[in-house]
């Protein structure tokens, strides 16, 4: 299925998505290093491309389950930074109360599954939902972010397996950023393409650049209608590179010392801003203009978090049930 | 009222939920065409269709995770894991997943999942078919555990399970599917977290639950034979534990006897025995003793396996010893 290229209009909002998610976790990595948040930090500087390319493709009613790495996916569906940078600090006002954190955030009305702190953990979940929406007759698809260490777990081949024996609506879109913590993926996996192991499944395996926004756009968007048409799943590999090491903190002496040079100059802001100004060489002021609100949307999120409450410590014991909490907690 | 077994009674559960609830659906090994290896959903297949009763692969990590996206989506998976051996197969699902969503998520997401185990030694299994492993769940918070031991307990309480916000996992016995018992006409429900007294008595609180509570039964009628008068106090949910029933069962007996057939260390029995301990003990007149399985794996040997699990005559021992007899 042929989609339309986007236009000016549409890569001016890709940008702004995708500025959102460089400047959030910028912000978060400089909070953390400043010691003003708990916890770790895992960033996807440099992933923002695959994030806002799927999400863009996707409908409001649709689903993404996502990962530890997860800031980036959760602002390109719709989250709000105040609440997801609320979240990050422990605050009463974030999305899970304070009771998850960078890994756990979710919103379940934009349709974000949930961030996962267990790798590969969100793809059979993401199948279970699209199998919710066969039961129901929904027209929703469900997106599954992972990256390459995730296509090494079991639950990966038994999602696909499954979705494609029922033909569920579900995409399964691995960010291939190189590395699982320090292991870089061609020590421990013997094919080139992730892509490939949809061959397996008998289903569709595409390569795309995760660090063009527009090729993941469309990959996502081509599987989203094969999905809705009922013609099953589609594995999509972005191949992109994570520019900063898994947790904020990382030495990262398993990258080689030549490697990053290379990716940097592929950043995909560097790139989108380049293909907008082919387009229009009069967009500069407009970018610089999105770079401005974004920088405002991000300090206006620290602020609130910053001046949100903490959970009161009653919040300790509430929800692990929805019913008889108090005397399950208890006892 | 009428008698049908313990098998019949999971069967009617199934099926009258999933008539009640569009939402309710069956997933799991060889639940469709088959209708399931206890043969507990025979005709669901014709009756409700292939996207209510779902035949899976064998990967059981895989599809136990899917229910629970499903679950998140609003839908009810009634999910059987055909062995609660294979559970382990499938702990991240369960454990990380399902039972941590709705507290991670601050209260946003609910896993309405129910996960029936087939559990139990007796039928020759050996090591990997014949554990009882609801200590393992008991252990994390967000689920909860019920463990039912008549055919009138499991429609009732399978039935509120099915209908619960919260993930339940549910311990079958595989001796108890051909028991048999009455089960009351109509939408027999029984909330989570209310224990029932099989037998009352004066001297002595038996606690048990799923198949040892029939062992409880059979020795506390060898006892009163011998003029000791057992209470069978039958826990039916291990998570809502009902404390409540069982605090004023000891406060009148003032000895407990917990049983369980699964292994004793770290058991629930061990936690039974911690909390009564701490909270009941000035109405006690004898430390509580537990009778438990074996810490050992479950052999093969028919001349073995019996040895593992409590017998009415090791119960009938134990309780003889609270009372100093």
């Amino acid at each position: 299925m042929k989609t339309k290229k986007p236009g000016r209009d549409t890569l001016l909002r890709f940008y702004r998505e995708m500025q959102r998610i460089r400047q959030f976790d910028l912000k978060a990595a400089e909070l953390f290093s400043q010691g003003r948040m708990a916890g770790n930090i895992h960033t996807c500087i440099g992933q923002e491309a695959t994030a806002v390319g799927a999400c863009q493709a996707l409908e409001p009613t649709d689903f993404i389950t996502s990962t530890h790495r997860g800031h980036g996916h959760c602002l390109a569906k719709g989250g709000q930074a105040a609440v997801m940078m609320a979240e990050l600090f422990g605050k009463a006002t974030g999305y899970c109360k304070g009771k998850g954190g960078s890994m756990h955030i979710a919103d379940l009305g934009l349709g974000i599954l949930g961030a996962n702190g267990i790798v590969g953990a969100g793809i059979p979940i993401a199948a279970g939902s699209a199998l919710a929406s066969k039961i129901k007759g929904g027209r929703e698809v469900t997106l599954a972010f992972f990256g390459d260490g995730a296509s090494n777990e079991g639950v990966f081949h038994e999602a696909l397996n499954m979705a494609s024996a029922w033909r569920l609506p579900v995409i399964f879109l691995c960010e291939n950023n190189k590395y699982g913590v320090s292991v870089a993926i061609d020590r421990v996996t013997n094919i080139a393409d992730i892509a490939d192991r949809a061959k397996a499944y008998d289903i569709p395996g595409i390569v795309v650049d995760g660090n063009d926004v527009v090729a993941v756009f469309e990959a996502v968007s081509a599987a989203a209608s094969r999905a809705r048409a009922g013609e099953g799943p589609t594995l999509i590999e972005a191949k992109t590179y994570r520019h900063r090491g898994h947790y904020e903190g990382d030495p990262q002496i398993y990258k080689p010392a030549d490697e990053a040079a290379g990716w940097k100059e592929r950043d995909p802001l560097v790139l989108l801003r380049a293909a907008v100004l082919t387009l229009d060489p009069g967009a500069a002021a407009e970018l610089a203009e999105i770079e401005t609100s974004v920088r405002r949307e991000i300090d206006d999120a620290v602020t609130f978090a910053e001046q949100s409450p903490y959970p009161e410590p009653g919040e300790v014991v509430r929800d692990v049930y929805a019913a008889d909490n108090e005397r399950s907690v208890a006892r | 009222m009428k008698t049908i077994t313990y098998g019949q009674a999971v069967s009617e559960a199934l099926r009258e939920e999933l008539l009640r609830d569009e939402n309710v659906f069956i997933l799991g090994e060889d639940m469709a065409v088959m209708g399931s290896v206890f043969g507990l959903t025979k005709g669901f297949l014709e009756e409700f269709g292939a996207n209510r009763v779902i035949d899976t692969p064998i990967s059981e990590a895989g599809f136990t995770a899917m229910a629970v996206g499903a679950a998140l989506r609003g839908l009810k998976p009634v999910v059987e894991i055909m062995y609660v051996d294979f559970t382990p197969v499938c702990f991240d699902a369960i454990v990380n997943q399902a039972a941590k969503m709705r507290y991670m998520t601050g209260g946003q997401a609910s896993v309405p999942l129910v996960l029936r185990c087939p559990g139990g030694a007796g039928r020759r299994n050996a090591g990997q078919h014949s554990q009882s492993l609801e200590a393992l769940f008991t252990h994390i918070p967000g689920l909860k555990v019920i463990a039912p031991s008549t055919p009138a307990d499991i429609k009732g309480l399978l039935k509120t399970a099915i209908r619960d916000d919260d993930p339940v996992v549910c311990i079958e016995h595989k001796l108890l599917y051909a028991t048999k018992g009455e089960v009351p006409d109509g939408d027999c429900t029984i909330p989570l977290g209310a224990a029932d007294i099989k037998r009352p008595g004066r001297d002595v609180t038996i606690i048990a639950w799923s198949r040892q509570v029939h062992s409880a039964l059979e020795a506390a009628r060898t006892l009163a034979g011998e003029g000791i008068d057992a209470e069978v106090l039958d826990l039916r949910s291990l998570v809502p534990l009902d404390w409540e029933t069982l605090a004023s069962s000891i406060a009148k007996t003032h000895r407990a006897v917990v049983v369980h057939e699964a292994v004793k260390r770290g058991g629930y029995g061990a936690e039974l025995a911690a909390q009564i301990g701490e909270d009941l003990f000035d109405h006690l007149d004898a430390p509580v003793k537990r009778v438990a399985g074996l810490n050992v794996v479950p052999p093969f040997s028919p001349a073995l396996e019996d040895f593992i699990y409590p017998n009415p005559g090791d119960i009938a021992a134990a309780v003889r010893q609270t009372l100093g007899r």
